[in-house]
């Protein structure tokens, strides 16, 4: 059994190797399944095809990841969606950082522990077949937030990080069902001003051992730290953020904007092998993710069990026990135009920052196009692809050749509220719970508006 | 009969200079926990079997019960205990993962080759084109394997011993010397010594990235960290042995000392170092020991690469094979800090022995 050989897919049709600035890399990521494209183009040879020696690199958390990003220690990470725009803005560590590549769609999901689901499962609808009908609305939960919060006892959740896909996902899934998930100010910035739910940060791999000892009672996650839940019979996942926001953006691949700048031709061809990968990952109606999927378990990768990870990767979600269902686009990387890098995603984000006061003051509209614009690189994008069509290593259609950047808006939200990113305070001001315009967090009140 | 004593056989002789050996070998083997195999050599060499097998007994078969006893009650009772990854692994499936550690190793060294190959190939290739501008000669970066890892924690472990004995002889020296140096960093000593790594590792983790810019490729920046932590931690022992070692010399030497108005080096390198060697190396002996126990954590906590980062690596992995694997880097920290202990232990032999001649 030789692991990984070389499948030597170089394309004898390679048009002038690009003149790389840097060739030798080193890229981090977090042990979650949507690190796939790097795992993929580093044992598939895509990287070694453009001239790219990459050492892949698991970091402890998302802080550590992007700290190093930062220094300079890692050239480029698999980072959250949110990271490169908090960074960009000054919340947390203030840095420019950018992205030419957006990783994957979806991904994600929402777990409570056994005891909760029990008595979540008094208030969620049966269908015809005795299974809860999905998708699972907050308002199932809002009961048992009540009664934790009568008995005194905090209702804690986790999820990845402050800027994370998680943290959002889990907000507006809570809001949605009128649970109050807190809000942020630029003096207490524990996200659990007003709160109903308290929701910190815990790392995702140990989101299952925190779960167990009782720390937490639910979280937030990717995969494969939700299926790991229903595995060891420690916890039920009750929604996938598929459910909570179809086809949402999940993590991007970021870096530095002095690293684009310096080696522009390194950060392209990093753009293409990653496109590559994306490809193969999605290519024949999914084909390769069984063989995705033993790559991925392998321990310097994600390292969890195959079985696992196969789970989310090959279109099956389970909830509880034996409850699994198909979701075929639980793990988008490439269909959709899921790798390219739209500025409407950025902005969702940025509304969302808003939303929970972790930008404190209003914003106008312009700023948000031109924060999208700033850490959003569809052009480098655009030229990659170009490049890859005309080496005959993809296909023109797989590109949005001609789009302004910006996703029509969509309702396809838990609630149905509908965001169309062109105007962002509108959307900001039409959710129910959250910040609405010129409006401030100061101690522990929502003033002005 | 007086003749048989003063005319002895040869081949008695021989024999007797044969046990003398054995002798002077056996100080050697108790040393480096092979005492064991003395009561054999005196078997092959023809001594009375009765006696030496009671000897077997006390120094090989008692231990190796005692190891297989404990091998018996772990398979026995790991199974019963259940966690979220399964059961705990017994000394079968520890042995399994440890081969499969291996063969990964084997793996990896393999796909090695083959990019060489194919980096060759290219080169080849260009150099035909007449683009030997463009030649280039890249390392491989893949993982580094379970081997790769135990190299990186001895390299760590070894600076930072390293450094913390440059720093701590000196410095134990004059505090031995001069009552005024050690009025001074005693109570130093005493605040620092009981800090545990895992608080000095953020502090080190931002003096060395701040200070340390352009790290070489065979000092990378996280193995500084870690040998800097070990430092600060495996400090402590070899200092106050040192100081004490000097402090304790006698008296009457000190005063021929000074009869000869020997200078500070002379005396330090002809009187003090002689005679407090013995001290010095437990001191050593102890620093190795707090340092190699600390640099696991400190691999840990930092994610600096080593058998601290495996394990915790693995722990993160959750997969079913996680706890076996990490027993295999439990077991093999364990020996390998029983392996270091003995090493120290034979050098602090070897001075004490030739101290007291």
């Amino acid at each position: 059994m030789v692991a990984g050989l070389y499948s030597g897919t170089a394309s004898v049709a390679a048009a002038e190797m690009l003149e790389l600035e840097k060739d030798e890399l080193k890229l981090g990521f977090i042990k979650l399944t949507d690190m796939a494209p790097l795992a993929i183009a580093y044992e598939k040879g895509f990287f070694e095809d453009e001239g790219l020696f990459v050492t892949l690199e698991p970091q402890a958390n998302w802080k550590v990841l992007l700290d190093r990003v930062i220094t300079g220690e890692l050239d480029g990470a698999h980072m959250l969606a949110g990271q490169p725009l908090a960074a960009t803005i000054g919340f947390g560590t203030k840095a420019h950082i950018v992205t030419p590549f957006s990783m994957d769609l979806n991904g994600n999901g929402i777990t409570v522990s056994n005891d909760v689901w029990a008595m979540m499962k008094e208030h969620i609808p049966l269908g015809d077949d005795g299974k809860p009908v999905h998708p699972i609305k907050a308002d199932a939960l809002k009961p048992v937030v009540d009664q934790f919060k009568a008995e005194g006892k905090p209702f804690n959740l986790g999820m990845v990080f402050p800027v994370s896909t998680h943290n959002y996902e889990l907000r507006y899934w809570l809001a949605s069902g009128d649970i109050h998930p807190g809000f942020y100010s630029p003096e207490n910035v524990s996200g659990q001003i007003k709160a109903d739910a308290l929701l910190s940060v815990t790392p995702p791999p140990q989101m299952p051992a925190t779960l167990e000892a009782g720390t937490i009672v639910g979280y937030c996650v990717g995969e494969p730290w939700n299926q790991a839940a229903v595995f060891k019979g420690i916890g039920v996942p009750v929604i996938t953020d598929y459910e909570i926001w179809k086809n949402n953006p999940e993590k991007v691949f970021g870096l530095t904007k002095e690293f684009t700048e310096k080696y522009p031709n390194t950060t392209l061809a990093l753009t293409k092998a990653l496109i590559r990968a994306a490809e193969w990952l999605d290519e024949n109606n999914n084909a390769n993710r069984a063989e995705a999927v033993e790559i991925l378990s392998r321990s310097e990768y994600v390292g969890a069990d195959a079985e696992v990870i196969a789970n989310s990767m090959t279109g099956t979600f389970e909830y509880e026990k034996g409850d699994k269902r198909d979701v075929p686009d639980f793990n988008v990387f490439f269909r959709h135009y899921a790798t390219y890098p739209y500025y409407s995603d950025a902005i969702w984000y940025l509304t969302q920052m808003r939303r929970w006061g972790q930008i404190a003051e209003h914003k106008d509209d312009a700023w948000y196009a031109e924060t999208a614009k700033s850490v959003y690189l569809p052009d480098v994008y655009m030229k990659a692809a170009e490049m890859l069509v005309e080496e005959g290593n993809a296909d023109k259609a797989d590109f949005p050749f001609g789009t302004d950047g910006y996703k029509a808006p969509t309702s396809d939200f838990i609630d149905g509220i509908t965001f169309d990113a062109k105007a962002p305070n509108a959307y900001i001001d039409s959710l129910k719970i959250g910040l609405k315009s010129g409006q401030t967090v100061s101690g522990s009140e929502v003033v002005g508006g | 009969m007086t003749q048989a004593i003063t005319v002895a056989d040869p081949r008695l002789a021989r024999r007797e200079r044969l046990f003398q050996r054995i002798n002077r070998a056996a100080g050697w083997l108790n040393v480096l926990g092979l005492g064991w195999v003395t009561p054999i050599l005196r078997i092959a060499a023809g001594d009375n079997v009765a006696e030496q097998m009671s000897e077997i007994r006390k120094a090989l078969l008692v231990p190796l019960a005692g190891i297989l006893f404990f091998l018996a009650l772990w398979a026995v009772l790991a199974p019963k205990v259940q966690t979220s990854l399964g059961a705990i692994p017994g000394p079968t499936a520890v042995l399994a993962q440890a081969n499969v550690l291996l063969k990964d190793h084997i793996a990896e060294r393999r796909k090695a080759d083959a990019f060489y190959a194919r980096q060759d190939e290219r080169n080849a290739k260009l150099v035909a084109e007449g683009k030997s501008g463009q030649v280039k000669h890249r390392i491989f970066t893949g993982k580094p394997t379970y081997l790769d890892q135990i190299a990186t924690s001895l390299l760590t472990v070894g600076l930072g011993f390293a450094i913390a004995t440059l720093v701590a002889v000196p410095l134990g020296i004059a505090s031995g010397l001069s009552k005024t140096i050690n009025g001074a960093i005693n109570p130093l000593i005493q605040i620092f010594k009981p800090v545990s790594p895992l608080a000095w590792l953020p502090i080190v983790t931002m003096v060395v990235s701040a200070l340390y810019v352009n790290p070489s490729d065979l000092l990378p920046k996280s193995l500084v960290i870690s040998a800097v932590t070990v430092t600060l931690c495996s400090l402590w022992p070899t200092l106050i042995n040192t100081a004490l070692g000097v402090a304790s010399i006698d008296k009457d030497l000190v005063n021929v000392g000074k009869v000869l108005q020997l200078s500070t080096a002379t005396t330090i390198r002809k009187l003090v170092l002689p005679s407090a060697l013995p001290l010095i190396f437990t001191g050593l002996r102890l620093s190795l020991g707090v340092g190699w126990m600390v640099l696991i954590a400190a691999e840990m906590l930092a994610q600096n690469p080593g058998l601290g980062k495996f394990v915790w690596d693995e722990f993160q992995n959750g997969s079913s094979d996680s706890l076996a694997r990490i027993i295999v880097a439990v077991l093999t920290i364990g020996i390998i800090g029983f392996i270091l202990d003995r090493v120290m232990y034979a050098l602090q032999s070897a001075f004490t022995f030739s101290s007291n001649r």
